[in-house]
Order: C-alpha cells, then sequence, then structure tokens
C-alpha cells in the first residue's frame, strides 16, 4: 500500500482511536488537511491555535485519554505554546501536531518558520522532528505512548510539509501506542506505608490529580471510609471525593477553608497520592503540615522529594498502591480526631457571603449548580471567580472540573468547554469566567456556535483583573495599576453578534429564574453577571507565607489553638 | 571503553569538592543534546562540564557530565531519568580523567 506521509498521519491517529481533532490549516500543514478529506476524523475548526489547543486539552481532560490538536509552522506553532504548556503542568495527555516548513528549508529562516522542536523542548514531555514518511510509522504510536504512560502529558509532532507529501509504500501498519506498564509495586514500602497509617493518631490524605489521572477515585474514598481518615484536596484533586461527604475537607491552601489549612497544622501522618506540593497549596512548604510524617505515592519519581522530603516515598501508579495498601489498613473509627475534625468546621468554616443571591458570586455559583444538579461539566478560567468556584460548587466526581490548575492560564475556559462538550455530548458544560479571561478567548465563540456546542457560559463581571485588583489592595498598599478596564465592552452585544444567546442578568427582574430559563435552552449561551467590583476571594494566604497566615475578610484567621 | 591515556603535561584537573560524574546513554538524534543541556538552565542544576560523543554504530551517544555531588544531585538524576531519550544514567567513577583530558585542550 502506498501511502504520502499525511494519509499515514490520519491512518495511525485513526487507529489510536482519534475521532475528533481540533487546528487550524495553514500553508505548512495543508496536505495533511488534504488528506482529511478522505478520513473519518471529524476536524473542529478553532479561531485561534491556543483556542484549538484547550479544545484537544477539554477532550482530554474529560476522557483521560490523549486528544489531538493541529497548527501549522511559524505562528501556528508558537500560538499552541500556552496550551502545550498548560497540559504539560497539568499533566494532560495532549498531541500536538505541527506543519513545518521543507526539510530542504529548515534553518533558512524560511516564510513562517520557527524552530517548533526547540521552542517544545522545555513545555513537553517529549517533542519529535520528523525526518522522513517512513518515521512516522515509528513516532505516531510512541507519541501516543510517552503522552498517556506514567505521569500523563504533552507531545509535539513536528512534520516538515515534504514529509507530508512523500510518498512511501506501507506493508505492515505498527500496533497503536499504548501506555507502559505502571512500575512494579514495592511491598516492603507499601508495608510501610499501612503501619505508618496504622499508627497515626491524626492522619489526613491530600489528594491531587494524580489520583484522578490513575481512576484511583473509588479506591481512595475506601480507603479513607476504612480508617476514618479525612480527604483534603487540591485544586485539581476536587470530585475526587464528592462534596459533602462527611471526611471530605474541601480544597487546601491559599485559598482553601479554614478549618482545612488548620486541621493539616495538627496532621501528624499525611498521605499525599499524586500531588507535587505546589505552592498554592502549601503555602510556605517548609512550614506546611509542620507535624506531619509524610508518606507520598507519585508515578513520578522525580516529585517525591522535590518539595517536601517524605518519610516514605512509593514510585507506583496511586491505583495499584492503594489497592495494595487497602487490606493492610486496619478499621479505624478515629472519634477524637474527626471531634476535632468537627470542631474547626464549625469554629473556622469557610465564609460564603452572598450564598443565597445570583447577583453575588458565591450565590451565582450555587444557584448554577442547584439548576443542574450533579450533571454538568465544570470549566472555569483563572482568577476569583475560579476560587469561588473551586470553593463553593459541590463537585461529586472526577473530571467534574476542568481548570488550569499549574499554569493557570487565562482564556483557557471557553475552548476548553468546548472540547468537553465535544467529547461528553448530551451533557451540559457551565464554563465559568471572568470578563478579563473571556476576551483572552473569546474567538471561540465562533467555534461554539459553528459546532453548536451545549456550553453555557456564566462571566462573572467586575471590570478589573479581580485578583490581580486584590493582590494590589492586600499587598500593594491598594496602588492600583492596570487591573482595572476602563472601556467596558457590552458582552451581551458581542454573544449575540457571534450568534450565542445571551443576556445580562443584572437587567433581570428574577435573576434565579432568568438564568434557570437561558441555561436550560440547548445550545451556546452567555449570562453576563455584574459583580461587586471589590469582591475578594477569602480566606487567602499571601503568597509565601504558611497556610496558617490567613487573611479573612481583611483579618488575619487566628492561628490553630 | 577504554580509558584514555593521561597526558603527562596536561595542567591538574580542578573540581569542586565534592564533584562527580555521570554517565549516560542516549538516543543519537539532532535535538538530544538540547534536552538535556535544557534541562540544567531549566531547573537551575549546577553542571560544570559536558562532554558528548557518538559510541558503537553510531545509533546511541554517551553524554559524561561532571556536576557536583550536593542535595540536588539526586533530583537532577530523576529528571534526567525522565527523558524519553536517555536510555541509561550511573556514575562514573573514573570520569573525571575525562574531564581533565579535555582541559588540557579547552584550559
Amino acid at each position: 500500500m502506498n501511502s504520502t506521509g499525511a494519509s499515514l498521519i490520519l491512518t495511525l491517529l485513526e487507529r489510536q482511536g482519534i475521532d475528533t481533532v481540533a487546528g487550524i490549516p495553514g500553508g505548512a500543514n495543508l496536505p495533511l488537511y488534504d488528506a482529511l478529506g478522505s478520513s473519518r476524523i471529524r476536524h473542529v475548526l478553532a479561531r485561534h491555535e491556543q483556542g484549538a489547543g484547550f479544545i484537544a486539552q477539554g477532550m482530554a481532560r474529560v476522557t483521560g485519554r490523549p486528544a489531538v490538536c493541529f497548527g501549522t509552522s511559524g505562528p501556528g506553532a508558537t500560538n499552541l505554546l500556552t496550551a502545550i504548556a498548560d497540559a504539560k503542568l497539568d499533566s494532560i495527555p495532549l498531541v500536538a501536531i505541527t506543519g513545518q516548513v521543507p526539510r530542504a528549508l529548515i534553518g533558512s529562516d524560511a516564510f513562517q518558520e520557527i524552530d517548533t522542536y526547540g521552542l517544545t523542548v522545555p513545555i513537553t514531555k517529549h517533542n519529535y522532528l520528523v525526518r522522513s514518511a517512513a518515521e512516522l510509522l515509528e513516532v505516531i504510536p510512541d507519541a501516543f505512548r510517552v503522552a498517556s504512560s506514567g505521569r500523563p502529558g504533552p507531545v509535539v509532532i513536528d512534520v516538515p510539509k515534504d514529509v507530508q507529501t512523500e510518498t512511501i509504500e506501507v506493508t505492515r501498519l505498527p500496533e497503536p501506542g499504548r501506555p507502559d506498564a505502571a512500575p512494579p509495586l514495592e511491598h516492603d514500602d507499601v508495608r510501610r506505608a499501612a503501619r505508618l497509617l496504622n499508627e497515626a493518631r491524626r492522619p489526613v490524605l491530600l489528594v491531587g490529580a494524580g489520583v484522578i489521572a490513575s481512576g484511583a477515585s473509588a479506591r481512595m474514598v475506601e480507603l479513607a471510609e476504612r480508617a476514618s481518615i479525612p480527604v483534603a484536596t487540591t485544586l485539581l484533586g476536587l470530585g475526587a471525593i464528592r462534596d459533602g461527604h462527611p471526611l471530605s475537607l474541601g480544597m487546601v491552601g491559599m485559598h482553601g477553608a479554614p478549618y482545612v489549612n488548620l486541621l493539616l497544622e495538627e496532621c501528624d501522618v499525611l498521605l499525599g497520592l499524586g500531588v507535587r506540593f505546589d505552592d498554592r497549596a502549601t503555602g510556605k512548604a517548609s512550614e506546611f503540615c509542620p507535624r506531619a510524617r509524610i508518606v507520598h505515592v507519585d508515578v513520578d519519581a522525580s516529585e517525591i522529594g522535590k518539595i517536601k522530603t517524605p518519610v516514605l516515598g512509593l514510585r507506583a501508579d496511586v491505583g495499584d498502591a492503594l489497592a495494595a495498601l487497602l487490606p493492610l489498613v486496619e478499621r479505624d473509627e478515629r472519634r477524637a480526631w474527626r471531634a476535632r475534625l468537627a470542631e474547626l468546621r464549625a469554629s473556622s468554616p469557610l465564609a460564603m457571603p452572598g450564598a443565597d443571591d445570583p447577583l453575588q458570586p458565591y450565590g451565582l455559583v450555587r444557584c448554577a449548580a442547584e439548576i443542574f444538579g450533579d450533571e454538568p461539566i465544570v470549566t472555569t478560567d483563572v482568577g476569583q471567580h475560579q476560587m469561588w468556584v473551586a470553593q463553593a460548587y459541590p463537585f461529586r466526581r472526577p473530571r467534574q472540573l476542568l481548570t488550569s490548575g499549574g499554569l493557570g492560564t487565562m482564556g483557557f475556559g471557553l475552548p476548553a468547554a468546548i472540547g468537553a462538550a465535544l467529547a461528553a455530548p448530551g451533557t451540559p458544560v457551565l464554563c465559568f469566567t471572568g470578563d478579563g479571561s473571556l476576551l483572552m478567548n473569546l474567538q471561540e465563540l465562533a467555534t461554539a456556535v459553528e459546532e453548536r456546542v451545549d456550553v453555557k457560559v456564566i462571566l462573572l463581571n467586575n471590570g478589573h483583573l479581580g485578583l490581580v485588583r486584590q493582590q494590589q489592595q492586600l499587598f500593594y498598599g491598594a496602588r492600583y495599576q492596570a487591573s482595572r478596564f476602563h472601556a467596558e465592552p457590552d458582552f451581551a452585544a458581542i454573544a449575540r453578534a457571534f450568534g450565542v444567546r445571551a443576556c445580562s442578568l443584572g437587567e433581570a427582574a428574577d435573576p434565579r429564574a432568568t438564568l434557570a430559563r437561558l441555561l436550560a435552552e440547548p445550545g451556546p449561551c452567555l449570562v453576563d453577571v455584574p459583580i461587586g467590583r471589590e469582591e475578594n476571594v477569602y480566606p487567602m494566604v499571601p503568597p509565601g507565607a504558611p497556610n496558617r497566615d490567613m487573611i479573612e475578610g481583611g483579618r488575619r484567621a487566628d492561628a490553630a489553638a | 571503553m577504554p580509558t584514555p591515556p593521561r597526558d603527562p603535561d596536561a595542567p591538574p584537573f580542578r573540581s569542586a569538592d565534592g564533584a562527580v560524574v555521570l554517565r549516560l546513554a542516549v538516543r543519537n538524534h539532532p535535538g538530544v543534546l538540547s534536552h538535556v543541556s535544557g534541562l540544567f538552565a531549566r531547573r537551575a542544576f549546577n553542571v560544570d562540564g559536558v562532554l558528548c560523543l557518538p559510541v558503537g554504530d553510531g545509533a546511541r551517544s554517551a553524554i559524561l557530565l561532571l556536576v557536583r555531588a550536593d542535595d540536588r544531585l539526586e533530583q537532577l538524576v530523576r529528571q534526567l531519568a525522565k527523558l524519553e531519550d536517555v536510555l541509561e544514567i550511573r556514575r562514573e567513577p573514573d570520569g573525571q580523567r575525562a574531564f581533565a583530558a579535555a582541559t588540557a585542550w579547552l584550559g
């Protein structure tokens, strides 16, 4: 069978189970787009390559499987960089395939030539510059293997235009790339971990994205229930244990509820599962869990001991480790520890002012959650609204929240929501965003209309870069610089101009009913919700401070008594 | 690999106290050095010297890294081990002699 490099790429993608690709064509990937015509892969035309990257991320975050985006050389590739870097920091399996100038022109500063390989070295798990069509037989399956093995991550495949047009004879197609087997468990370490938990009097589980990536949420909850261990999560661990579970604490860290951060001050054994001790979660790392012996389970050996030195580190798939650990952990009711938790919950709760008012941040998040129940997937952008959602939305299952955690990329929310809707047809997708974030990938409203996706954009509009304004108020003497938008567009009018149904909730006689009605209609919509311009997210741990130093509505919360 | 003879006129090779030499077996292709060297800058590791040559049939290269044996060495090794093109990492107990020989050329 003769095949061009371009058709071969698509054949190999089909064999990987890829049915949808987001991207934008350009000069250097036109052969690939030409071959799309005879492929069964559905192409989603984004309006900016960063949008294409985040649409693919949305698909990958919902399914847990690698998703693919296409971009051309030069600006196509540089526009993808932010979405690729975002996938690296959040460990998302993303395969980006970029066009490159023909081989003979590489290094000549040809039109739209950029060193995509060099640019993506630090932001990928691995990358490839394909030097012949025959190499594709090896590179494409390998890229999927790398993206999905161990700790997932992004991979870039840069394909020169003349490799796409090169015809080769293919006698046998390679097997699709599959994840490598998980590393073998060290059973002695599992026994030691069980002993540490059994001896602990005040243990806490700290759960991160690794638990969700490993599909280990149910086992983690089983362990928590068996030994009555409270569960704190990172931002990306939200949903691993359902909100409202008696052992669920919610999010730890900079904007975590006071009782969570205070409980961790008292914890004696911390079992970190698929976490990397990010500074937004730990506060000042040297003072995080000051009384705890740390047991750290992660599939990435380089995370163990990187920030916090554990008494025991297990390089393992979290699900494998939990399965081995469960029968060794003794049942325990831990009455004293649970009583202490109840005490702290009561004395240091998360204050949620305005939780009953849909025109205030917490109330809006709660109201949207009530309208939809447990059904929707939720994406956020980055900033104050992201933290309000993390604090107040009742997440019930893994992969329900898609948010840019590590890179903190404004502009993530809308395209990620489109990707989520494509990957989970029939499931509504709520995109909570801010007026700063939305403008960073606003053009994807056109993609949402074109694809008729069920994406509901809920815009918390305060005319500011709110979290910047908040930090300037709290830490820079209220000297506000460049955090206020003096020109404020009419977002509902903009959305309607794109063909998206929209309204401003501030003008509604009954905001709750208007919201419910708009959200109930199929297809994309946008709800512009004016919120207080000086609303802050509390509590807030100042960057670099220990988590016990929480600022609570302008005052410092007391440290553990 | 046979150890090259020590040039008696070469200046004595000086390294920081507690330096060690790591030997990496890597795939030999044009991008591999940017992966390895990029890691040092990106993660702020101190690497005092790098030697790299293809070995055998040229499908692989050997890289010798002169690094400090400080408390970040283990993290450096773990980060290197994550690179797809790095196939093997081990300590090269005699490796400082290679850098001593290179010092004769460069120093």
